[in-house]
């Protein structure tokens, strides 16, 4: 899936720019490759196929799971005419759990794109919560291509290393870097306070919070809806049935009869392909859903930062207050070491000497510390602000358009209604 | 047809059964008059009510009387409370003295009517009314729907009538039509006790058996039983579906404001979102009307040859009662040797009657047929018509929204891509 529209490979054609949400996909993906010099300028990715392998796992249980064929070729090779095979691998959902991972630890000022959902939520009575089956796993397939994709024409994530050899390498070296992610993730997750946030960053998380709450409502108003929906439809198809009886019986009216009960057949099986279509808006919707998360740990990682340069800055303040009392003896706040001063009497001008010089040392290491995490946080706010505002256009211009494939869909469905029941009219009218 | 004159003060309550079949009211209004004025002229009243094809039955013949059935009110004796409503003919038969006759009567004297016509002409197939009242179904039945419902009933009941080559010009029928007070005239017919005699003779003649039913009829009972089951079939498949839109309804109902919600957390998207909202809302609006027409034009129309089955299944049982009392007499005569002469009438006018019988049926029976099929084909077209225009609707809603969409200035390919 290149940004190039109509791409040499037949195969990849053929599997995908099929269902609309695929070729949302080719046009976001055109528009971004023009944009920047990203990795995706470079190559072409697919997640090509997905496949069952069985093996043993860590606690020598034998599992099912499903493998995934990362394909790439180099665009220039394309751009010539030429059409190489492509470099292909076998990856599981897991692996690409860990890049991710490694991902939002690496580049914490970055909205990193999310995975498609582990377990299938939101589901509709019809559509099954195994995570084998076929539908399911041919949706995650997309989703990790559109993962891939988004991944790889980042201005920045696009040129990480990791992300290359995750592409192109079979390779163990994702698990190393996975035990550092979990502790730095887990981090993301406490609870601290910060006296002098970014107002932007707060805003900003306020802001995940309601999109994360207003999809996942919609996506649950979406599937009740669907639900009943087909119960609609499938209802029409006892019509089918007992005009196809009734028909039997009759002279003048049995062929009329006969031939609406067929399309009220038609119309009540028309509605599997009509929701399959709808679960790839879902689909898209729930991306944003998993990118409210993405975009809350920036902000609070922005709030991390911060929280560490200001338990940095007033550690540093207390440690010169510390030193200013030692030197000039007056002790302006309660310590116990001015308590045992004046119960046991001063120290010895030696000892006073030597920890003068243990609180130099230290408020040295501070004021370097202090400028780190200035600097850290600045670093994080700037590329941050400016990702957080990457990601906003990159949503209100991807959400518009699923908005308009609902449209498009739901012009369709119309369409074939119009279609059926005229038909079924003039069935009707021959009775 | 002759009858005994009947005290004034008759409490026929007591003895009638058709009293409780009546409908008592006991809500606080004494008026539920819709208002509207009644059209004057013949050709508009033929239009008024789109299920009535009478032109098409009537072939090339114009049709000279106009019933309507309108303006329920509720009466309040000292007694009971009951629906009266009012039964309008415009007419230029000769046999009626006036071209214009407004009277009121209750469901009552429709029965009665029925009763009458049934027993005149026992193997024609008589027009159903309306049941006393909806059991299944959460149908209260004081409510105005259900008012309403029952008026349309009766109003197509009473119009069938008038179609009816043979029934129309029944007496009964007019006087129906035509007197103020009905009630001296409801107390005149077989009485209670004449009836009760009627059905235990045919229970026992049911018990007994007939010796052969002649082939067509066997056909005839067969069909009757075939189509019984699929018109109720019909009628459980359509309340079904009529169930899942309302659930469906529902949902919508839910649906739409979650964009509305989300739209006031967005800037750009905030429009497009509330588009979204704004179209869903009229689907739902369009959903509603398409299960109004179900619930108003459909379904009456399928309950309605629901009963008809019913009715057909009794007719036929009425005609088997006539062979059977004529084969009874007539073995009654082979194994006697008394009495031979009289009984000889006697069976010769069973046989007369068995003749009449199954002729009259014979003849109804493919008008009856041609009535089924063009009301039900009218009410399936009617329906998918309806159907269409739903989705035509909802149709336009979207594209609005989508042009709208794409006329802003960040707009390009994916719709036209994916279209």
């Amino acid at each position: 899936m290149s940004g190039q529209v109509g791409t040499a490979n037949p195969k990849l054609h053929e599997k995908k720019c099929v269902s609309s949400f695929s070729l949302l996909t080719c046009s976001v993906m055109f528009q971004m490759v023009e944009e920047g010099s990203t990795l995706l300028r470079r190559m072409e990715i697919s997640v090509a196929e997905a496949e069952k392998r069985s093996g043993k796992n860590s606690v020598n249980m034998q599992e099912t799971f499903t493998v995934y064929l990362i394909e790439t070729r180099p665009m220039d090779a394309i751009a010539e005419g030429r059409n190489p095979a492509p470099d292909s691998l076998w990856r599981r959902y897991s692996e690409f759990e860990l890049l991710r991972n490694y991902l939002l630890v690496t580049y914490p000022f970055i909205v990193v794109p999310p995975l498609p959902e582990k377990r299938a939520e939101f589901v509709w009575h019809k559509l099954s919560a195994d995570n084998m089956d076929p539908d399911f796993v041919e949706r995650r397939r997309v989703g990790l291509e559109n993962f891939l994709l988004r991944v790889a024409s980042h201005p920045i994530l696009s040129n990480d290393k990791i992300l290359y050899h995750f592409l192109t390498e079979v390779g163990g070296s994702l698990s190393f870097q996975s035990r550092t992610a979990d502790s730095r993730l887990r981090a993301l997750s406490a609870t601290f306070r910060v006296r002098n946030p970014d107002k932007r960053f707060v805003d900003m998380k306020h802001y995940s919070d309601e999109l994360q709450s207003h999809t996942s409502q919609l996506l649950r108003a979406r599937a009740r809806v669907a639900d009943r929906l087909y119960g609609v439809y499938k209802v029409h198809g006892n019509y089918g049935r007992v005009f196809s009886e009734w028909s039997a019986i009759e002279k003048e009216m049995g062929d009329g009869l006969q031939s609406a009960g067929h399309h009220m057949d038609a119309y009540a099986a028309s509605i599997d392909d009509i929701l399959e279509e709808e679960e790839h808006y879902a689909d898209q919707l729930k991306e944003y859903l998993f990118y409210a998360e993405a975009l809350r740990a920036v902000c609070r990682k922005h709030e991390l930062t911060q929280f560490e340069l200001e338990m940095a800055t007033q550690d540093l303040v207390s440690k010169k207050q510390q030193r200013e009392e030692l030197a000039t003896g007056i002790v302006r706040t309660f310590s116990f070491k001015g308590m045992t001063n004046k119960l046991f009497g001063q120290e010895a001008p030696e000892q006073r000497e030597a920890r003068l010089k243990l609180l130099e040392e230290l408020i040295a290491e501070g004021e370097e510390s202090v400028k780190e995490k200035t600097a850290e946080c600045e670093e994080h706010v700037e590329g941050g602000w400016v990702d957080m505002q990457r990601f906003k256009e990159q949503k209100d211009k991807d959400l518009r358009e699923a908005l308009i494939n609902y449209a498009i869909m739901q012009i369709s469905m119309c369409k074939k209604g119009i279609q059926v029941w005229s038909n079924a009219k003039e069935c009707f009218l021959k009775m | 047809m002759s009858s005994p004159t009947v005290p004034a003060d008759f409490s026929g309550h007591m003895l009638d059964l058709d009293e409780d079949e009546d409908l008592e009211v006991f809500t606080k209004k004494t008026s539920m008059t819709d208002g509207s004025p009644m059209p004057n002229s013949p050709s508009s009243m033929v239009n008024q009510y789109g299920l009535d094809e009478e032109e098409e039955e009537q072939g090339t013949s114009t049709k000279d009387i106009f019933i309507t059935v309108d303006n329920p009110e509720s009466q309040v004796t000292a007694i009971e409370t009951f629906i009266m409503y009012r039964v309008v003919t415009k007419t230029t038969r000769s046999e009626f003295d006036s071209s214009e006759y407004e009277v009121r009567r209750r469901y009552q004297d429709f029965v009665w009517l029925r009763g009458r016509l049934e027993e005149s002409q026992p193997t024609l197939i008589v027009h159903p009314l309306p049941e006393k009242f909806v059991m299944k179904g959460m149908v209260e039945r004081f409510n105005e729907d259900f008012i309403e419902t029952r008026r349309k009933a009766l109003h197509r009941f009473l119009n069938k009538i008038s179609e009816h080559p043979i029934l129309s010009s029944s007496e009964h029928f007019k006087v129906f039509l035509t007197a103020q007070e009905l009630t001296p005239h409801r107390k005149q017919g077989p009485s209670f006790l004449s009836r009760m005699g009627e059905t235990v003779r045919a229970v026992a003649n049911s018990v007994r058996g007939l010796r052969s039913r002649p082939e067509e009829f066997v056909i005839m009972q067969e069909y009757v039983e075939d189509f019984s089951n699929k018109i109720s079939s019909m009628d459980k498949v359509t309340q079904r579906i009529i169930k899942e839109q309302k659930e469906y309804l529902d949902e919508l109902g839910q649906y739409s404001p979650t964009y509305t919600q989300w739209a006031g957390a967005e800037e750009e998207l905030a429009e497009p979102l509330k588009g979204m909202a704004g179209c869903v809302e009229l689907c739902n609006k369009e959903t509603e009307e398409l299960i109004s027409h179900l619930a108003d034009v459909l379904v009456p129309a399928l309950h309605e040859y629901v009963l008809c089955a019913e009715t057909l299944k009794t007719v036929m049982k009425r005609r088997d009662n006539i062979q059977a009392d004529f084969e009874s007499k007539s073995e009654a005569l082979a194994a006697k040797k008394v009495d031979q002469e009289a009984l000889k009438e006697e069976v010769d006018a069973l046989a007369d009657r068995v003749e009449l019988a199954n002729n009259a049926l014979k003849g109804d029976w493919s008008r009856w047929q041609n009535s089924m099929r063009t009301d039900l084909k009218s009410a399936f077209v009617a329906t998918a018509e309806k159907n269409v225009e739903y989705y035509e609707k909802c149709l336009a809603v979207w594209e609005r929204f989508l042009l709208s969409q794409r006329t802003e200035p960040s707009e390009e390919q994916a719709g036209e891509d994916a279209s």
